[in-house]
Formats: structure tokens, sequence, C-alpha cells
């Protein structure tokens, strides 16, 4: 077995030794689940170290991705309809092995996080670990059938351990996210079947989910269905178009997009801390990854043809998004309306289709990754002492918690875009490849960056007034004494989590060559094979 | 020694570090030594590069780093760019800073929060050096950024208190404003020059025709970026709020070094400015407007610290009075000569209200000649020096400036004579409440008045040198000198004043215009001489009526009220308008009916179910005749 079916099978070999082990253990649980998720991190950190980011480039070629692992999977004679070819087919290039440090990383931090739950830990231990490899899956899944696998694999655990171990309306919230999901996926599914009925596989030439297959015109059955030069239509659409489209729908509700968004805050509000810190860490980001990965790489044409549709979805959301945080009492609420603005800068980085924005997305991603992470990880910490999240509950924790708020405000101004932060490189970039696109491919006006950019000043503007409203001035607590005993400053385990998390921050935002140099051979492969059509 | 440049923003990182990190362990005495040396550290390695510049032939260094950022066509190095701009500045803003890191080991002596202060402060000292140093536009701008967060956190130093941190916000935000103008200026400045680099992004402008539509747009772009940093009209109102920091803060963030860096961005943008000569005229004319605007509110203000913020908010529309007008010089000068007295001043105010436990109400001075002596001669020769009148510092660059400006337009020049007039005045009567006639506080605080340690009386005594004979670098050929600095600075500005040509007033001219300006300062002096001190006025209590003019004056025109009404309630309408009207009832509406509305027609579907065979037989046969006749007519 290989590196990246190690990195995926761990945990669930973990959640299975979790299944087993005797109730009496129950205590136990989470030092498997840290066991599995700390030697996940190592191996993620090996893969990084030894990941070459000049010679592979990945995208398009299965030579130019690296720990490839193709083993035939399911190969059925169909008769008439030729053999149902699907590949156990993973590999990593520069665009999905940011995501596995970042996976990685962040399950940690959950795992860590989880010292919270204290019902049904064989339950809850067992789902994340599930969770966990259905995450990894999806990153390393070539084989689009496999990958669908992972991605619909998700949502079982998710929709537990929200509906769950989460809050008061926790069935409202598990059940919307479900549905909301799911009605993107469903209609994702046709387009696998559509695509599975147009391309051949070159050598044998049975019909293949080999997403790489897919990627490549020549590979298109003459006539089908997405083939580039049938232009068939689907309801007066042209069908490639419209497979972009519903793809591009499934991946932009996980991003989220405006207005696709409604079940993030619910989820998030919801959601145990660990989940909200997953959700916000690693599950908005596949949806980046698959419009990267998939509908870009498969349906480059309708990409470009709607680039301009996607910028205008990214800047309404980063505007939107933080018009909404602004308005919000409730601290959970407020970051998870952040996240949508946040993740805006992506697809407005991403419709740029210029390296520049490019690039920007894909840091903003692992950067986001990192900061929300955190963010949700400092919410979960005062809610944990008190149970309220309620911004005008708390006043002047300054003076009671300082270590914690100097966290806050690493992670806030880091949020905002400082400079030394990773948000600030990730940000810019993104702004500059959407302002640059105007002259390099005429894809997006440049009104668009202008605008983007006024979420910055947005983010600064409801980040610092939190700021304001809940650590500075006198303090004044909704439950008086007895909240200022229980508001103890961050311990040991939290010191830990924190500041490793400050770290990466940091070193993204001062040397973001670290991620950059991984995934600029990618980027630019990307980005040609886009143009090329 | 330039090739060790980078050891001068290293040192204040050190000390930030060493003493952030350690903050609770440290004792006062050692943070505070720690904080004072890394900056003179730093300051005696700028002195070494600014020698060895002044002797070597070539004026501009670039020092490279490393490479920093490389994605696509964008290569950012981290280097830093060592020419006579960058060396003044290094001077300034290290001196000048390792002064005020003294004053602050005696000033914040008794404040708990003294470790965290100097850590705060050495930082600020490390993104002020990245920004004067950085040889790209992005490298000024983390510097930029970083001087903000600094400003942020000193001005909200006091957290407990609301109303200074509110005021910690609103600089960053009114900041932020400005920084969104730079950033897009810097978008642009890539997209039509290909670079960020100061030395790749200049040569190249040089060769574009003046009033490229693009260099207006970067130009205008970039300038309000300086508005924000360097508060001018319309993004002002953050410095006077700012005042909320311990003063040591003002002096050294909000008037000697913070708040130059935007006039420091234009200067070292020069060429791209001189070719955007309608940009040149609206800096001018921003610049003026607000010089006149702030010191008409600075007359009748009562809080000795909200004077010398509008003082200084006033002293910087003239810098940019002289940027507008084309000498670059001029208002470099000015950044250096003003730094040394407006630096005084904010310190001796801190002396002031050191000695007055807190109190910072000129009404409740007045006398204090006496009991602060050193204190009073070193505000009196800065008071002398702002004011205009020779041979002191600010005369000479206040001069240069309307000297350039009654070439370039003669009513500017008339305002600004009439804004040097009020900055004469306001100083004066200052000057005159604080420390002549009688003693206007309470027992306790006349009871408790004191002179200020050595450790803040020698860096006023420094300052006020300073404030004498800062201007002397700068002596104008008519009075016999050979303006030194000019010519030190010449290469930075060789391609600007290629195309600007220099200064062609005759002598008789020159001498006319020196003598209407200190003619003009010494009569404000004398009438607020006559009015505070001979007269003993003292300002009326917050709650009396007073004259139209003088209440539009003191309420600040009521800037702030508007910009309330015109901007944060809009905002916030908005926000909530967004959230419960947009995203709660008309999207989530939407979803939460499309899930109703499955529920409901189902509902509606299961009474089909009924359990009456003789209708399941109807429905079955009209099912079937259905789908016959379907057949019938489709094939």
């Amino acid at each position: 077995m290989s590196l990246l079916s190690l990195l995926i099978f761990l945990p669930l070999a973990a959640g299975l030794l979790i299944l087993v082990l005797p109730y009496a253990w129950q205590q136990r649980y989470k030092y498997v689940a840290l066991a599995a998720v700390g030697i996940q991190v190592i191996m993620s950190a090996f893969i990084y170290l030894n990941f070459d980011g000049n010679a592979f480039s990945g995208i398009d070629a299965k030579s130019k991705y690296q720990l490839v692992e193709q083993v035939s999977w399911i190969n059925l004679q169909l008769g008439r309809l030729g053999s149902l070819q699907i590949d156990y087919f993973l590999g990593i290039d520069g665009l999905s092995m940011p995501f596995l440090v970042l996976s990685s990383v962040v399950m940690f931090i959950a795992v860590l996080s989880s010292w919270e739950i204290k019902t049904n830990l064989k339950g809850y231990f067992a789902l994340l670990m599930l969770l966990n490899t259905a995450i990894m899956g999806v990153f390393c899944a070539l084989d689009f059938f496999l990958f669908y696998i992972f991605y619909e694999l998700m949502l079982l655990p998710l929709y537990f351990l929200i509906g769950m171990w989460g809050g008061a309306r926790r069935e409202y919230a598990a059940i919307k996210f479900f549905l909301y999901t799911l009605f993107g996926s469903v209609f994702m599914l046709l387009v696998i079947i559509g695509l599975y009925f147009s391309v051949q596989d070159p050598i044998t030439g049975n019909h293949t989910f080999n997403m790489l297959h897919m990627m490549n015109p020549d590979n298109y059955i003459p006539g089908s269905i997405f083939s580039a030069l049938a232009e068939q239509q689907i309801f007066g659409i042209p069908a490639r178009l419209l497979g972009f489209i519903v793809l591009f729908i499934a991946f932009a509700i996980k991003v989220p997009i405006v207005p696709l968004h409604t079940w993030l805050p619910d989820a998030h509000v919801e959601a145990p801390t660990p989940v909200s810190i997953i959700l916000a860490g690693i599950l908005l980001k596949i949806g980046g990854y698959g419009i990267l990965r998939i509908c870009m790489s498969i349906f480059p044409d309708a990409a470009i043809d709607s680039a301009w549709w996607l910028g205008l979805i990214g800047v309404v959301s980063i505007i939107y998004g933080a018009l909404n945080a602004l308005a919000q009492n409730d601290l959970k609420r407020m970051i998870a309306y952040s996240s949508v603005s946040h993740m805006g800068f992506v697809l407005l980085g991403i419709a740029s289709i210029t390296a520049e924005g490019i690039s920007g997305a894909m840091l903003q991603m692992i950067s986001h990754g990192f900061l929300s992470t955190m963010l949700f990880f400092l919410v979960g910490v005062i809610y944990n002492r008190v149970h309220s999240r309620y911004i005008h509950d708390f006043r002047g924790l300054a003076l009671i918690m300082p270590k914690y708020t100097t966290f806050i405000m690493i992670a806030f101004f880091a949020s905002l875009g400082l400079p030394g932060f990773s948000a600030f490189i990730a940000e810019a970039f993104s702004l500059i490849g959407a302002f640059t696109s105007e002259s390099v491919n005429g894809l997006l006006p440049r009104w668009m960056a202008i605008c983007g950019s006024i979420g910055i000043l947005l983010s600064a503007a409801y980040l610092l007034w939190t700021l304001q409203r809940m650590f500075f001035g006198k303090t004044r607590l909704m439950g008086g004494e007895d909240w200022k005993s229980k508001l103890t400053d961050v311990n040991g385990r939290e010191i830990f989590v924190l500041t490793s998390l400050t770290v990466f921050a940091l070193l993204l935002g001062i040397l973001p060559s670290l991620a950059f140099d991984k995934m600029n051979a990618s980027v630019l492969e990307l980005i040609r094979l886009v143009n090329l059509k | 020694m330039i090739d060790f440049v980078w050891l001068v923003p290293l040192f204040p990182l050190i000390g930030f570090l060493i003493i952030g990190l350690g903050r609770n362990i440290l004792p006062k005495a050692v943070a505070g030594f720690i904080g004072s040396l890394t900056v003179l550290l730093s300051f005696a390695v700028s002195i070494a590069i600014f020698v060895q510049l002044e002797s070597s032939a070539v004026k501009t260094h670039i020092v490279p780093l490393f490479d920093w950022i490389r994605a696509g066509n964008l290569l950012v190095p981290f280097s830093f760019q060592v020419d006579p701009l960058s060396a003044l500045m290094l001077l300034i803003v290290t001196g000048i800073g390792f002064l005020i890191h003294v004053y602050s080991t005696g000033y914040m002596h008794h404040d708990a929060g003294f470790s965290k202060f100097f850590s705060y402060l050495n930082l600020f000292i490390f993104f002020m050096l990245l920004l004067v140093l950085g040889s790209n536009y992005i490298v000024m701008f983390i510097g930029w950024e970083g001087v903000g967060l600094c400003s942020y956190l000193l001005i909200g130093f006091w957290y407990t208190n609301s109303a200074y941190a509110s005021a910690a916000k609103k600089a960053f935000i009114m900041n932020r404003i400005g920084d969104l103008g730079f950033l897009i200026g810097v978008f642009l400045i890539f997209a039509t020059f290909g670079s960020l680099e100061f030395a790749q992004v200049f040569p190249q402008a040089a060769n574009l025709a003046p009033n490229n539509p693009f260099l207006i747009l970067i130009t205008i772009l970039l300038f309000i970026g300086a508005t924000g940093k360097s508060a001018q009209i319309p993004l002002f109102t953050w410095l006077p709020d700012a005042m909320a920091g311990p003063t040591p803060v003002s002096a050294l963030i909000h008037a000697a070094t913070m708040v130059t860096a935007g006039i420091y961005m234009i200067a070292r943008s020069n060429i791209l400015f001189t070719l955007a000569p309608l940009t040149l005229e609206i800096v001018a004319i921003i610049g003026i407007a607000t010089a006149l605007l702030a010191a008409t509110i600075a007359v009748t203000q009562t809080d000795i610290k909200k004077v010398l913020a509008y003082s200084t908010v006033s002293q910087l529309g003239y810098m940019f009075l002289a940027l507008g007008v084309g000498a670059y010089t001029g208002a470099m000068f000015h950044v250096l000569t003003h730094a040394f007295f407006k630096a005084l001043l904010f310190l001796g105010a801190g002396s002031v209200i050191h000695a007055m436990s807190n109190e910072q109400d000129m009404r409740a001075m007045g006398g204090l000649k006496k009991k602060l002596p050193i204190t009073f001669i070193t505000m009196l020769i800065g008071t002398i020096a702002i004011s205009g009148i020779p041979p002191f510092s600010g005369f000479f660059s206040k001069d240069e400036i309307l000297a350039h400006t009654y070439q370039h337009s003669k009513t500017l020049w008339v305002l600004g004579v009439i804004g040097a007039m009020f900055t004469a005045f306001y100083m004066f009567r200052m000057l005159f409440l604080t420390f002549y006639n009688k003693f206007r506080g309470t027992h306790e605080q006349e009871h408790h008045l004191h002179e200020s340690p050595k450790s803040m009386t020698i860096p006023l005594i420094v300052l006020a040198a300073l404030s004498v004979v800062g201007g002397f670098i700068g002596i104008p050929h008519i009075l016999g000198g050979h303006h030194w600095l000019s010519q030190f600075l010449a290469p930075v500005f060789y391609q600007s004043s290629v195309r600007t040509g220099a200064l062609t007033l005759d002598h008789q001219t020159e001498f006319l215009l020196m003598g209407v300006s200190v003619a003009g300062a010494v009569i404000a002096a004398l009438i607020a001489f006559v009015k505070y001190s001979k007269n003993n006025h003292v300002p009326l209590a917050d709650n009396v009526d007073r004259g139209t003019l003088a209440r539009l004056s003191y309420h600040k025109y009521y800037i702030d009220e508007i910009y309330d009404f015109a901007i944060s309630k809009p905002l916030n309408f908005l926000s909530g308008f967004f959230y419960r009207v947009v995203d709660k009832a008309a999207i989530d509406g939407v979803v939460q009916g499309l899930g109703r509305a499955t529920t409901e027609a189902s509902k509606g579907l299961r009474l089909l179910q009924s359990g009456n065979i003789g209708f399941y037989i109807f429905m079955m046969v009209a099912g079937i005749v259905a789908l016959l006749l379907y057949g019938f007519y489709n094939i």
C-alpha cells in the first residue's frame, strides 16, 4: 500500500479500532484519533517535503502526477454498452498537495478541540475518522467515480456530527446542510454519467471515469453529448456549458457562493466546535478545489465563457458576506459570514484565469483554512466556558483573558488582511489577478477587482468593531461574577493549538513561496490547458 | 555599511520580540533599556549609512535580501533601496525615535503596560523603517499597513476606556479607506508597467508623455492613500481622535514620522506626479484647504493635545501644498523641521500633562512658566520655530514652500500666508494659556506641579536645539547659503526638476515674500499676546454659548457628525437590511419555502392514498386510457 492510500485509510482503521474498543475505555478514544491524525500530519509533512513542484505539473497528464496509484477496480463487461471501467486512481499535483497538508493539520486541531465532546464518544470519533478518510480521498482521487464516492461519503458523517452533537437547532441545520449539498451532487452525478458516455480511454477504447482523459478533447467520442465538436444542446443551452454550470453549482454550494450560502451560517452555529473547524477549514475548500480540478479542467471552454459571471459571483459574495457579517450579534455567525466573504476572493481569483489570480485563490483557500480554524477554535474557547456566543454578552474581556485577547487580535488582524499574515498575500494576489485580467485575457473588467477590495475594508470594520465591543472597555459580563470565574484564560492545549496556527499564518505570510513554489507549475499548466481552448 | 542596511530594521524587530515575549518577566528598567538601545543602534547604523552615501558617487543602492514572491509574471524581491531620500528618513525615524524612547522611559514609568508599550514602539519603528526602505511598492505597503497596526495598538493602549478604543478603531478604518486607494493604485502600476520595483517603474514612467490618463489615475489613487495616512481632507478626522494614545505616541507616530509617510510616498514617486499636473493641482488644493481648515479649528480648541493635533494636520497640509506646487525638496525639508519642533511640542505638552496629573485642558492651566522652566523654554523655542520666525528651523522650510507656491499661484500663496498667521496665533495662544498668568487648576494639582525627570527633559533640550539649528541645512541662496539639503536630495528629484525647472523669482521678490510672512506671523503672535497674556482671556466653558463661527470651529465644523450621518448610519442600515431582508427573508425564505412546498405537496398527494379500491381502479383505467391516447397520436 502506498503513501496516499495509507493517508486515506489510516483514519478509517482508527475509526474501526475505536468501534471495537470497549466502552470502558471511552476516555481513550480521543487518543486513538489523535494518534491517527498525528501520523497523518507527519505523513503529509513528508509528502510536502518530498514534493517536486517544478518537474511535476500534474493537471492533465498522469506522468506529471506524483505518488500515483492506479489499480483497475471495477471492470464490468456490459455487452452492447462496452465495458464499465472504474479505476482506483490516486495521485497528487500542485493543486491537491497543499490541501493534504491543510486537511491533516485542520483534522489534528479538530481532534484536539474534541476534548469538549462529552457524549457518545464512540460514535463521535468513529464518524470523525470516517469523515477524515472521505476528505483525504476527495483530494487524491483522479477517477471521477472514485471522487464522487468520497465526495458523497463526507455527507453521511457530517450529517450525524451536526445532527447529534450540535446545538439547540441541530436537526434543522443538519437537514438543511444535507439537502443543500445533495441538491448539488445529484445533478453532478448526471454530468458524470454524461461524461462517462462521452469519453473513451485512448488505449482500451472503453468508456472511462478517468478525469485526466476527460480533460483531453481527443478522447471525446465524436457526436457524444459533451464532445466539444458536436456542439450538442440541452434545453437550448450548449451541453458543455450546462455540464459546467451543473458541476459549478455543486461545488459552489460548498464554497459557498451567494445566494447558495444559507446553509453555512446555520450549520456553523449549530455544529460543535470541531465540526465547525472542519467545515470552514476543509469542506469549503473542496468547493474551490473541485472548481479548479474538475469544472475548469474538464470544461475549459465553458469556464472561459462563464468567467465574467464567476467573477461577478465572487465580488457579490465578498461584499454581501461582509455586509452581513457587520449585522451579526452572534460571534460564530459573524465568522461564518466572513467565511462567505473571504471565499469570494477565491472565486474572483479563479475567474481571472491568470497565474496571479489562481495562485492567490489557492493561497487564500489554504490561508483561510488555517485562519477560520483559528477563529472557530477561539469562539469555542469562550463558548465552552460560559455557553454564550453573543457579542453583547461580553465586554472588556481583555482585562480578564489577556492571552486569549492576544490570540484573537492576531486572528482578527490576520483575517482582515494585514501584511505579514497569509491572507494579505492571498487576497492581494487574487485581486491583482482580477485586476490584470483585463489586459492579459480580457475576461474580467477592472471594476470587479476594485469592488472586491472594498471587502478588505469592510472586513476591517466588522472585525475591529467586534474587537472593540467584546474585548475593550471595562469588564462587564452578562453572567456577572459567575462568568468571570469561569472565563479563565487559555490553557496549555489551547495555547499549543493557537500558537501553531499563528505560526502557519505568519509563515505563509512572510514566506509565501513555501506554498507558491509547490503549486506554481500546476497553476501555469492549468492556465495553459484552459487557454488551449 | 550600506550593504548592512538590513540591520537598521532588524534591531527594533529583535527588540520587539524580546520585550514582547518577555513582557511579563522583564523588569521595567530592562525593557526600557532594550527598547531604547535597539533604536540607538539603528540610529548609529543609519548615521554610518548616511556618511557613506554622502561621500559615495553612486547615490542609489539596491540591497536585495531575498526573492520574496514569485507567482506568474509577478516577481517581488524583498529588497531595500538606499538613496538620499531613504537615508534622510532613516535618520529622522531612528533619531527622533530614539529620543522619544528615552522620553517614554520617564513618561510611562508608572504605567502597568510599560513593557507592552515599548514592544509596540519597537514594532512601530521596524515597520516605519520597512516603509521608507522598501525598494518596491509591496514592501512599502507592508510597512504602510504595519505602522497602521501599531498606531491602532498604541492609540488604544489604554483600552479600558471605550472612547480610546473607539478612536483606535476609527484611525485604523479611516486609514484603510486610504489604503484601498493605495492598493488599487499599486495594481494599476503593475498592470501598466509590469513591475512594482521603483527602479523599473520610474524610468518607464519618465518616458511617458505628461497627462497620460493612466498616470493621472495612478497618482490620484496613490494620493488617496496619502490622504488617509497623512490626515488630509477628507480623511483627517482620525488624527485629532488619535490623541487618545499616550503622548510619546502622539509625538512619534502622529506628528514626526508615520503621518509623513504620505508625503514620503509622493516624494518617492515624484516622477509619476510631475507627469500628472492635474493630480498635482488637486494635491495642492487639498493641501492648502486642509491647512486652513485645521488651523481654523485649532484656534478654539482647549485641549492642549488637540491644538497640537490640528496643528499637525495643518502643517501636513503645507507639505502637500509643497508637493502640489512641485517643491519636493521643500516638502521633505518641512517633514524634517516639523519632525523636530512638533515632536518637541508634543513632548513638552506631555511634560505639562505629566506635571498636571493628567490634566489636558488649558483652561485649568496657566502660570506654569516658573514651575516647569525647562519645559517652558523648550516649548517656547518650538513655538517660535513652528510660527516661521527666523532664524529658527520652521522659517526656512516654510519660506521655501511659500516661495514655490508664489511662483505657482499667487492665490495659493495668499492663502498660505493666512494659514501661517493662524499657525502663529494658535501656537502662541497655547503657549500663553499654558505658561503665563495665574494657575487656574485645583490646589491638589498645584501641589503636585513639578518639572519632569531628566529622561524627559534631555530629549526636550536636544529637540529644542535641533529646532533652532535644523533649518540651517537649507539656507536659500539669497541669504548666502547654498541649500545643502536640496543638493543632497537632487538625485532623487532629478527627473522631476528637469521638467519643472528651478525657482525663478528675483531676489527682491523673494525678500518681499519673506518679509510678508514673517511680519504676518509676528503680528499674529502679538494678537495672541494681547488677548491671552495681557488681557488674560480664558476660553469659555463648554456649555456657554459661543458665536456662530467660534461654535463651528470649536465643534470641528461638525464633520464627525456629518460622517456619522452620511457613512456610518447608512452602512449600518445597509448591513441590517441585507441580513434581515435579503438574507433571512428573501434568500432563506425561498429555501425554506421550497422545503415547505415539498412537505405541503406531499401532504396533498398523500390524500390520494385513500384506501378506496374503487378509486384506485378508476385511476388505473383513466391512466390506461391516457396512455392509449398518447400512443395513437404519436405513432
